[in-house]
């Protein structure tokens, strides 16, 4: 078994190779000291390789559901109370528990990973990570099937351009949450004052000399490196077009400004503070978190002293899935809650706080009789000329995906 | 562990009562489970897991058990810079940790001696930092050194640093954050020792005609030596394994990464436990090695 390909120095090819030659008869002197004789009794206690079985379903008796989420996803007042969520609460009689435990795919996953592998309750029965992890999880084998005679709203609303996926045809294992588009965020005045210009207009403005050190990207890889790779032409919906020679030439790229000094930080949804902070000036960013930064910072004269901007090579599109593991107790209570938000009314009500993509068909007609301005804003309900600048980063098979994430992450520790 | 290999020849075994009580051997036992339960069955763990193999599914994260001892040369082959990084970055921090907080533990157990509320005063001062977390210090001085602050701009306004210069997750940034987590930890063994400096010693040096810094040389120094050994360990060892001052979430950027930072990525992002596993191996006998070098080079065996 090949594990990974050997380094080009010929000295350290030798010393693995030397290392592989000699396992067989390390194994043989370890199995003596009981080395390979308590891996086999370790494995023996790791899960069997068999199908899970949902857990039973308490719903009945038990009107409550934990709801792992990330944070700003949820339409807040000013004492920080969620209004739709608690007119859910009140509608169906189910105590919702609202956790913001996601701030990123990775760490929540490696969180919640054994659980999910044995079958057991993650703590929450309703989780909205982002589509290709929620995509790892259902390959897995770890989700519970939603009953859609649960969620008539959902049947009847969902947009159709989210059926008909090969593992998934009717959307009965994972419901898409929110949807969004990452692009470039940046402050507008500081961006004036560097460059002279008004806005970025694609990744390549990012590299300018003006804006050395005050850079900052998304450590999102299918949102940092998706967008480089559009950039360079890369149609990263196909398998294709977006190879991994096309994508070790974007992590090269982006190597390039790291080392260069160009790229000030590479962070998860925390790149926020860095604009706030004034470190960055422009970034890779999520299209929702520019409306809220706003939101935060923005005074009286400058309402909206950061932008949001589609470079010209497009955007990314992702979106966040309900997903219930294998052992949530809850299922039921989770499809009403999920129904609830298939409402327009609500989908509509969330959409316009958060600034993100709904997928409720109907939800646009509400926003509109709320307020028509909002309905033609192009991040929340975007017409098909704006998604044609969007494309979604491709489905990656495990091994891509590890080699992937490794080059990606091993740029991100400077090796 | 350490400790155990060095003191090992000399010292311990003079001290070995001939019959061990039942009642010492009783007392040991909780001590003993302990360390069983908490270190031993860890550390086997995570060996066996740093010799696993990636399963034949191929699915990301998964690995089956394995003698794969070709993880160790991919560790070190791949990540030898942030290896090299993180012992320079705890040598550093090490030395300027000691060099801020000798004098300063000597100030408050000598020549604060007899000034009992200035002492507790100062004391309290060191201990201070230790009400508040960790992490929230740490993203204060984030906060302090961002780009748009008084310290960048006054540092920008003196033409001292060039207008594309900042400090946050330079190597600068990262040290500093080090030294200052570390400080107590460096200062408060010096102190215990200092404390306990018998002053006639100081007093019959002058007395011999030694100068102030003879007397330092060849009395304060050496007595204090033990403390300083035990200050420089406690910071020495924690900040080679330190993840937070050097994440990019905090002081560091995405070239300061040191060998905990790996260690998190290979584990929660990358999902490669057998490479995370080898590199905390490697990174402790790293450590045991280095320690014991130095115990023995400081002549110090049976101070500790």
């Amino acid at each position: 078994m090949e594990k990974r390909e050997l380094p080009n120095d010929p000295m350290l090819r030798e010393l693995i190779d030397l290392a592989r030659k000699t396992q067989i008869s390390r194994r043989a002197a370890l199995a003596g000291v009981g080395g390979t004789a308590a891996a086999l009794t370790l494995a023996s206690c790791a899960p069997a390789e068999t199908a899970l079985t949902p857990a039973v379903d308490v719903s009945d008796t038990e009107p409550v559901l934990v709801w792992h989420n990330w944070t700003a996803y949820m339409d807040e007042d000013d004492e920080g109370n969620y209004p739709t969520l608690e007119r859910f609460e009140q509608q169906s009689g189910i105590t919702v528990d609202y956790k913001i435990e996601i701030d990123d795919n990775d760490t929540w996953y490696a969180k919640v990973k054994d659980q999910l592998e044995l079958g057991q309750d993650i703590g929450a029965d309703v989780a909205c990570p982002t589509g290709w992890m929620a995509q790892r999880i259902l390959n897995l084998g770890y989700l519970q099937q939603y009953d859609d005679a649960n969620m008539p709203n959902k049947v009847a609303n969902l947009a159709p351009s989210y059926l008909g996926a090969p593992e998934d045809p009717d959307r009965t294992y994972v419901i898409p949450w929110q949807a969004g588009f990452a692009g470039i965020g940046y402050n507008k005045q500081a961006y004036r004052d560097a460059t002279g210009k008004d806005a970025p207009g694609s990744i390549a403005d990012l590299w300018a000399a003006e804006l050395k050190g005050r850079v900052g990207l998304l450590s999102e890889m299918r949102d940092s490196v998706g967008l480089v790779l559009m950039s360079q032409g890369i149609d990263i919906t196909s398998a294709e077009s977006l190879t991994e020679d096309a994508f070790m030439v974007a992590i090269e790229a982006i190597k390039q400004q790291i080392d260069g000094g160009q790229i000030f930080n590479v962070r998860g949804n925390s790149y926020l503070d860095d604009l706030a902070t004034g470190n960055i000036i422009a970034a890779t960013a999520w299209s929702g978190d520019i409306t809220v930064i706003n939101a935060n910072e923005g005074t009286e004269d400058n309402p909206e002293p950061y932008g949001f901007v589609f470079p010209d090579s497009g955007v990314t599109l992702w979106a966040d899935w309900f997903i219930t593991p294998m052992g949530a107790t809850h299922k039921k209570n989770v499809e009403k809650l999920i129904n609830y938000y298939y409402d327009p009314v609500n989908a509509a009500e969330l959409a316009l706080w958060v600034n993100y993509i709904t997928p409720v068909v109907g939800a646009q007609d509400v926003a509109a009789s709320i307020d028509p301005a909002l309905a033609e804003n192009q991040l929340i309900f975007p017409n098909a000329d704006t998604l044609a600048k969007s494309k979604a980063f491709r489905a990656l098979t495990g091994q891509e995906e590890q080699r992937f994430s490794s080059a990606w992450q091993n740029l991100l520790l400077g090796a | 562990m350490a400790f155990v290999a060095l003191g090992g020849s000399t010292a311990a075994k003079k001290q070995a009562p001939k019959k061990a009580g039942r009642v010492a051997l009783l007392l040991l036992l909780p001590g003993i489970a302990y360390l069983g339960l908490f270190f031993l069955t860890p550390l086997f763990s995570l060996i066996l897991t740093s010799l696993k193999t990636p399963s034949a599914s191929g699915d990301i994260g998964r690995y089956d058990y394995a003698v794969e001892f070709g993880n160790y040369l991919f560790a070190v082959e791949q990540y030898m810079p942030q290896i090299l990084r993180s012992f320079m970055f705890a040598l550093i921090a090490t030395v300027v940790a000691l060099a801020i907080s000798y004098p300063l533990a000597y100030f408050i157990a000598v020549k604060a001696r007899n000034k009992p509320l200035l002492k507790g005063l100062l004391l309290t001062l060191v201990i201070a930092p230790f009400f508040i977390s960790m992490l929230l210090r740490t993203f204060a001085w984030k906060q302090i050194f961002s780009n748009d602050s008084w310290i960048v701009n006054t540092l920008k306004s003196f033409g001292i640093f060039g207008t594309d210069s900042y400090i946050i997750g330079t190597d600068f940034a990262v040290i500093f954050g080090l030294v200052y987590n570390f400080i107590p930890f460096m200062t408060l063994p010096i102190f215990s020792n200092l404390d306990r400096l018998d002053l006639r010693l100081l007093e019959a040096s002058g007395d011999l005609y030694a100068n102030p810094i003879t007397t330092f040389r060849k009395i304060t120094f050496p007595l204090s030596l033990p403390g300083v050994i035990s200050g420089t360990l406690l910071t020495f060892i924690p900040i080679s394994g330190d993840y937070v001052v050097a994440s990019r979430d905090f002081l560091g950027g995405p070239d300061t990464a040191m060998i905990g930072n790996v260690v998190e990525a290979n584990f929660l992002r990358i999902q490669d436990y057998p490479t995370a596993s080898a590199l905390s191996v490697l990174l402790m006998a790293a450590i045991v090695i280095l320690v014991s070098a130095y115990v023995r080079r400081s002549g110090t065996d049976d101070l500790l």
